[in-house]
């Protein structure tokens, strides 16, 4: 993938690009078979990837953030995702999961908690879909009652990457009445009493990355761990999803790059016929157009990125992106398997892995038919 | 503690590497220049001691102009800075000329502890701690697969085909370490750009008072008097078993002296 052109910023964006081939090349594409194989997260690797600052790089200086524009963030976590999706996954489900305190926080919260957070050691987990509301997020259930100086929780979070292995939980439960304005956000440490974490899911893909549900059961959260005001909560939710969302989309581009490149390679090794398949044009297209459209997923997530850096709404651009970028990988990975035939079917060979790994994407952080709904009425309003 | 730690840097091992058809030396030019593997390790130790003990971490390199991006690499792991020897005169100077200027900026510094990989990658000769320490007239522990340090004593373990061998002395003293001593770290991003602004010291021969003629070409003891490629890979020889093949394959392995 060195072979992708990417226009920087800055020379520090470099260093970190940089930085980043080293440890995807060094850490992850060495591990990833063998993690993936047994399911198990790799809690060092991403303890690595933290002391060398990757776990907090869109966030500011002076709570220990490399204060990297989401152009060069974005760019770091598709290299990551060419390696190891559950990897960038795990990073990206963090910096979403930072994202309350950050931007909705205090000053005394984000003194209090933001460095720690950030700074690699620690890492955080994001509560919003429940069993009975994925989609339909407005509509949940769990409740956050106030007793005097601490909220107790009750209720039961579904679908929760990182759960049992994070440090730190927000979590979206209702304070006030029905709908999105009776929606808080509580970030609820790990070791919170009554917080507990039921049997892991047995997934299709990013089998390295544990996902269960959470149920709250009478979980005492101290009221300084209200992030915002009581029924904003819904609002900071989809806010830190429309940078999730961006974050999806660099995993989809990475992946979808990293199994190009793997069945081009296989393309010109195996000869059917007396010649190399990628001879073939019927190969070399598939490939070229996975090579298309990857450059495509990538210069939108790109340009939304952009617009985000420079203020400018972005949220409709970032549900194309996901959209686009999601659903481009799956084509794509569906694409690669068929270049390596009966090989790319089974485990010996990654695009089988990727081709699991980018059904996900067009389910997680807002299906892409909710992102099809976000666009649309966009297009209705205007 | 005061500790310098001597980083080389070579052409990357993992690629192909060459000698330059006119003179025998290393081709530089055309290689991916990379910090000397092992040097990684010293680095590491380094930094595992200015964490246990405090003082000051410094890297040494003589090389030429572009060996300054291996400097910052170095840096970019933690180090407190660094000192470049830097001279045209220095193109083709062997080891016991790379030891008498390595000395004389040594003796300038004058540190603890000299940390250093056990060999380099596109030399192998494993003499310059040796040469190092004679001239400085301190105590060699070399091949350390393991460094404690007390008070002014330091102890190794230094790794031998057997086993190990404990040794130790008093500081100062060269202490070289082969890659079973730790797990060396990644560079941080805020490391990588606290290095831009670390200070490197360019020193000239004459600023280390070494004359050119004892170095370079001229002063050179030793040279590469010529080279030639290594030969292709012979085709393997194929046992078809009849009845006897693993008499055979025991042959060949006793043969071979594998058993
Ligand atoms: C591996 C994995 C990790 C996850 N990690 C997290 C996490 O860390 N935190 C978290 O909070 N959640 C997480 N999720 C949950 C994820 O965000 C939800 O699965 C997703 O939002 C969809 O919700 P649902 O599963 O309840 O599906 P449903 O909402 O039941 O949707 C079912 C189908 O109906 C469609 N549909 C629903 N409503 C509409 C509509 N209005 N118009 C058109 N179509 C509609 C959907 O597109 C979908 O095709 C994760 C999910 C997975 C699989």
């Amino acid at each position: 993938m060195a072979s992708v052109v990417r226009m920087l910023p800055t020379p520090e964006a470099h260093d970190l690009i940089d930085l980043t081939y080293e440890l995807a090349d060094k850490e992850l594409a060495m591990k990833v078979d063998e993690f993936e194989g047994r399911g198990e997260f790799p809690r060092e690797i991403i303890r690595t990837l933290g002391r060398s600052g990757l776990l907090g790089l869109p966030y500011p200086a002076e709570y220990g953030g490399a204060e990297q524009p989401y152009e060069v963030y974005l760019q770091v976590l598709e290299i990551l995702a060419s390696r190891w999706a559950a990897v960038a996954e795990a990073i990206s489900v963090h910096t979403l999961a930072c994202y309350p305190v950050a931007h909705h926080g205090t000053p005394e919260q984000r003194q209090r908690w933001l460095p720690e957070m950030l700074g690699g050691e620690l890492l955080g987990a994001y509560c919003l879909s429940e069993p009975a509301g994925g989609s339909d997020a407005a509509n949940l259930s769990t409740r956050a009652v106030k007793d005097r100086d601490r909220y107790f929780v009750n209720g039961t979070k579904a679908w929760i990457t990182h759960a049992g292995v994070a440090d730190f939980y927000n979590v979206f439960a209702r304070t006030g009445g029905p709908g999105p304005k009776g929606i808080s956000c509580l970030l609820a440490p790990s070791d919170t009493a009554g917080l507990h974490v039921q049997a892991r899911e047995r997934t299709m893909g990013l089998k390295s990355s544990p996902v269960a549900q959470v149920s709250f059961d009478d979980a005492a959260v101290p009221e300084d761990r209200l992030v915002g005001q009581e029924g904003e909560g819904f609002r900071i939710a989809m806010g830190a999803l429309d940078s999730g969302r961006l974050g999806i989309a660099a995993c989809a581009v990475g992946l979808a790059q990293g199994a190009l490149d793997y069945a081009t390679a296989y393309a010109k090794d195996r000869t059917q016929f007396g010649q190399a398949i990628i001879d073939f044009q019927a190969v070399a297209f598939m490939l070229a157009d996975a090579d298309t459209q990857i450059s495509a997923a990538r210069a939108l997530m790109l340009h939304a990125a952009r617009l985000r850096d420079h203020g400018h709404p972005y949220s409709i651009e970032a549900a194309k992106a996901k959209l686009f970028a999601s659903d481009m990988a799956m084509k794509v990975t569906t694409d690669m398997v068929q270049v390596l035939g009966g090989a790319g079917y089974v485990a010996d060979h990654p695009v089988e892995r990727y081709f699991r790994e980018a059904k996900v994407l067009q389910i997680v952080e807002g299906t892409n038919q909710i992102q099809r709904l976000v666009i649309g009425r966009s297009l209705a309003k205007d | 503690m005061k500790i310098v730690v001597l980083v080389k840097q070579v052409p990357d091992s993992g690629a192909e590497r060459n000698l330059r058809p006119d003179d025998n030396t290393v081709d530089r030019s055309s290689a991916n220049n990379v910090i000397n593997e092992m040097d990684e390790y010293a680095i590491e130790e380094a930094l595992r001691l200015q964490e246990a003990h405090g003082g000051e971490v410094t890297i040494l390199t003589m090389g030429p102009e572009r060996a300054s991006e291996s400097i910052r690499k170095a840096l970019s792991m933690g180090p407190d800075g660094a000192v470049h020897v830097l001279d045209n005169a220095l193109s083709g100077t062997d080891a016991l000329g790379t030891s008498r200027v390595l000395a004389a900026a040594l003796q300038r510094i004058n540190p603890d502890v000299v940390l250093c990989g056990a060999e380099s990658t596109d030399a192998g000769g494993q003499v310059l701690p040796h040469m190092l320490a004679e001239r400085l007239g301190i105590a060699a522990l070399t091949g350390a697969r393991k460094l404690t340090v007390e008070g002014s004593q330091l102890t190794i373990e230094r790794q031998t085909e057997e086993g190990y061998e404990v040794v130790t002395a008093a500081t100062p003293a060269v202490v070289s370490v082969w890659d079973t001593i730790n797990e060396p770290r990644y560079p941080s991003f805020k490391g990588i750009m606290a290095a831009k602004k670390k200070p490197v010291e360019t020193l000239s021969l004459a600023d280390l008072g070494v004359s050119a003629e004892q170095v370079g070409w001229t002063g050179a003891l030793t040279g590469v008097a010529s080279h030639s490629k290594r030969p292709p890979r012979s085709a393997g020889q194929k046992v078809a078993d009849s009845g006897e093949g693993g008499v055979q394959l025991v042959e060949f392995l006793t043969n071979e002296k594998f058993v």
